[in-house]
């Protein structure tokens, strides 16, 4: 096959199950019906069960002191995050 | 199960509480555009406003005597407490009412903005201060005890009961408001959290700490624990917590050491805020049949946690 755009022959190529076409010329992308759906499918799986990495702690923050009780990790990666809206909530709260 | 019976709020208070409010905003008769709003209708507390003015009608079981002990403290804690309109209390339908002024409370929409320093430059102030008139005891540990009180009241077979109850039962008796709390005793706010928090004038005046309900000398690491008590459940992001604590210590508050580790000292008021929290989470849950949701369950969660170590600290 040849790049639309080119002519140079491109290549096929298998990411994550989906094969794509690659210009071997000016690496344009081919894709056919169904397949940019495909990718996009796959990334959401591969973004919504790893979590960004916590941010490291600045030098000048040694890690805060807790209690032994409490949450595993010393209270450092506990639920903030997507559940932080919802705990900051209850913090305007007495219960 | 038992469901939780509320105390009934009077029908007639809300109505009556709207004509005193806009009357007192407005001195006079006239009709106005404002239109009255209800910060809070629960059922020991009902807050309205009218313009400028709050009007408040205080828990069935508050003492007159105490509080008005409490409302003249906060009438001379100028820039740290917000100053009532009137000092003296008055009854309304059988309910204890004081007038304040309108301050803008915290964004609950927006965590960032959160008045972590405020806060804590708040309460260091109050904590530095001698109480400027005679004022009860705080009552932090009272109002946890009737948290779990309640709580063996409405849900004793709930599965989460037993961890709350154990964490609440190795607590000193100071922290579960059967003794006196020791010494030395500063002003504390003793209900402190960011819901406590309004800039007067609105809407861009300067933070000042509400609510003198539990207002009273006692152990000022009370004030602090809650938001400890947060962080160590995993709630409060560490940065959060410790911008809370640095500023406190910056500003010279005595309730902790200047530096080195807190924990001695909050170990015992987070873990009574914590068990008093998760009480409180249980007991809504049963009384809805509701599953406790994640916030509840982390608390929960430390509750359980607590019996492998023996609270800490100097005051055990």
């Amino acid at each position: 096959m040849q790049c639309p755009k080119c002519h140079a022959p491109m290549h096929t190529y298998n990411r994550n199950g989906v094969q794509i076409e690659q210009c071997s010329g000016c690496r344009g992308i081919f894709l056919d019906y169904g397949e940019l759906e495909s990718l996009t499918r796959l990334e959401a799986q591969w973004s919504q069960p790893a979590p960004p990495p916590p941010p490291a702690a600045p030098q000048a923050y040694p890690a805060a002191p807790a209690p032994a009780w409490g949450a595993p990790h010393g209270g450092h990666h506990g639920h903030y995050g997507h559940h932080r809206q919802k705990g900051f909530g209850r913090m305007l709260f007495s219960s | 199960m038992r469901t939780l019976a509320p105390v009934t709020t009077d029908d007639a208070l809300l109505p009556a509480l709207e004509a005193r409010v806009r009357a007192r905003a407005h001195a006079g008769p006239s009709a106005c555009p404002c239109g009255t709003a209800t910060l809070a209708d629960r059922p020991d507390t009902t807050v309205v406003r009218h313009a400028g003015t709050v009007a408040k009608a205080h828990a069935v079981d508050t003492g007159p005597a105490e509080l008005a002990l409490r409302v003249t403290a906060a009438a001379r804690l100028t820039g740290v407490l917000l100053p009532p309109l009137a000092e003296a209390p008055f009854v309304l339908h059988g309910r204890l009412v004081t007038y304040w002024p309108y301050g803008e409370p915290v964004d609950p929409e927006d965590p960032d903005a959160a008045p972590w320093e405020a806060a804590a430059a708040l309460l260091a102030r109050l904590h530095r201060t001698p109480p400027p008139s005679p004022v009860p005891a705080m009552r932090g540990p009272v109002k946890a005890a009737r948290a779990v009180g309640r709580l063996l009241d409405t849900a004793p077979h709930h599965p989460a009961t037993a961890p709350v109850l154990a964490a609440w039962s190795a607590l000193p008796a100071w922290a579960r408001g059967e003794a006196p709390m020791p010494g030395p005793a500063r002003l504390c706010h003793g209900d402190l959290h960011l819901g406590q928090l309004v800039r007067h004038p609105a809407p861009a005046g300067p933070w000042l700490l509400i609510d003198v309900d539990d207002l009273g000398t006692g152990v000022p690491a009370w004030d602090l624990a809650r938001p400890a008590a947060w962080y160590a459940c995993g709630l409060l992001p560490p940065d959060e917590w410790q911008r809370f604590l640095t500023a406190y210590r910056a500003s010279e508050g005595p309730a902790v050491p200047s530096d080195g580790d807190p924990w001695p000292v909050l170990d015992v008021p987070a873990r009574a805020l914590t068990a008093q929290t998760a009480a409180r989470a249980i007991a809504r849950a049963a009384a809805t049949d509701r599953p406790l949701d994640e916030v509840d369950l982390s608390l929960v969660d430390a509750c359980a946690r607590m019996a492998s170590a023996a609270p800490q600290g100097p005051h055990c």
